[in-house]
């Protein structure tokens, strides 16, 4: 389970969350809502330890857990960025592989067979030995989902998962995302399609920009 | 024919001495670049201050006086550092080359999507983990192509070594021209310049073609 407790951020003179209080249950989703400058992709953002709270708490089971300096190596929060970031000079395999052997330290044999599942399990199975460049939007997200995957989440973000995509790839997205609820995966989802909210949510969370 | 075969040797070796400070050149400012560039773009505003100056100072004095600064200037000035000729003119190359590599790597640090960076971190990759797995690699192929034109000038900058008095190529052609009072030796150090460039032309020609496979 993942509290936020009157979280607050500002960037400068500017606040863009005021105590923000938020909880998802294991296994649920939540899509976080709003107009642009609502804050939406902030408090992903600061969920996922890109940005450092200015004050409050996030907690983890109950207990206090600061993403912005998590030191230790567990993965607790996976991120599906908007613009999917991979990284590509590496093929999709190696891009889903990176991470569980740098920083997981495992071992490339089982690592190798843990990502070739997963990109089987996301219709990717034999795209392992291409690189980004060759791949369509569609492709390229689930990539990224398999590459946050790896890393055995135990919540997942997404940040606008179906703004880059054509109408037809927003329906695959939706069976992605209830699928890995299925496996009870925590999924939050940031975007600002409320029909697309209101298809996967469990819990709908609205946000609009703060009049200062 | 006979004359060409006669100064050869003489001319090979100076080009044996052209090619090792251009060796020991590359070896040493190609990481020293990379590690300033990097400095330049830490948060330490003092680092960041005092290798500005040190990037200016490099491109803003010519090399010659550089050269001539580390062999002759630096025992005048009572530092106790006497360099041989050989291990001056490589400090005064590697202190010179490293500024304009920073310079390249800085341009190709900064030209890499933020993005790449926050996936990296929401990875958990270490800072390290990140600039040897997912920013060098990509910087690499950026800075390629302005690497290699430093790479061509260093191949004919190694001349200026002839004032602190280094037998390179171009000192030989010179000598043996001043001698035999002939062109001939000018005109095979200048094929020969050009039989490098084109050789370092080709392999970095290679070496982007290698780092094509990605876009």
């Amino acid at each position: 389970m993942l509290e936020l407790k009157e979280v607050t951020k500002k960037f400068g003179d500017k606040t863009i969350l005021d105590h923000v209080d938020l909880t998802v249950e294991d296994g649920k989703i939540l899509c976080i809502v709003g107009q642009s400058g609502g804050g939406k992709t902030t408090l992903l953002r600061c969920i996922s330890g890109l940005e450092q709270i200015d004050s409050g708490q996030i907690l983890v089971d109950g207990v206090a857990f600061d993403p912005y300096v998590n030191s230790t190596n567990d993965a607790v929060i996976g991120v599906v960025f908007q613009e999917y970031n991979l990284f590509p000079h590496l093929t999709v395999l190696q891009n889903v592989m990176l991470a569980p052997t740098m920083v997981l330290k495992k071992d490339k044999k089982k690592v190798q067979v843990e990502a070739q599942e997963l990109l089987q399990k996301l219709a990717l199975g034999d795209k392992g030995d291409l690189y980004p460049w060759q791949l369509s939007g569609g492709q390229k997200q689930r990539v990224a989902i398999a590459r946050a995957l790896a890393m055995k989440p135990r919540i997942l973000c997404y940040d606008e998962p179906t703004s880059a995509l054509d109408p037809g790839l927003r329906d695959t997205v939706k069976e992605i995302i209830l699928d890995l609820k299925k496996d009870e995966m925590t999924q939050i989802i940031v975007t600002h399609d409320i029909d697309f909210a209101e298809e996967i949510a469990d819990d709908i969370l609205r946000v609009k920009p703060l009049a200062n | 024919m006979d004359y060409i075969m006669e100064v050869m040797p003489s001319l090979i070796s100076g080009m044996g001495v052209t090619l090792s400070v251009f060796f020991w050149t590359l070896v040493g400012s190609l990481p020293l670049g990379l590690i300033v560039s990097l400095g330049m773009m830490s948060r330490f505003k003092i680092l960041q201050k005092i290798l500005g100056i040190y990037v200016w100072l490099m491109r803003g004095t010519p090399l010659l006086l550089q050269l001539i600064f580390v062999f002759y200037g630096l025992p005048l000035l009572g530092t106790g550092i006497v360099l041989p000729r050989y291990e001056a003119a490589l400090v005064a190359f590697i202190l010179n080359y490293t500024a304009y590599f920073a310079e390249i790597f800085r341009g190709g640090l900064q030209s890499i999507d933020k993005g790449q960076y926050e996936s990296a971190k929401v990875l958990r990759l270490s800072y390290w983990q990140t600039i040897r797995k997912v920013v060098a690699p990509q910087v690499i192929k950026i800075v390629i192509p302005s690497i290699g034109n430093e790479v061509i000038n260093l191949v004919k900058d190694s001349s200026l070594v002839y004032v602190i008095g280094l037998g390179d190529l171009l000192r030989a052609g010179n000598v043996a021209t001043s001698r035999d009072v002939t062109l001939v030796p000018l005109l095979l150090v200048g094929a020969m310049y050009l039989m490098m460039t084109a050789f370092f032309t080709y392999v970095l020609k290679k070496v982007e073609q290698h780092y094509s496979y990605w876009k």
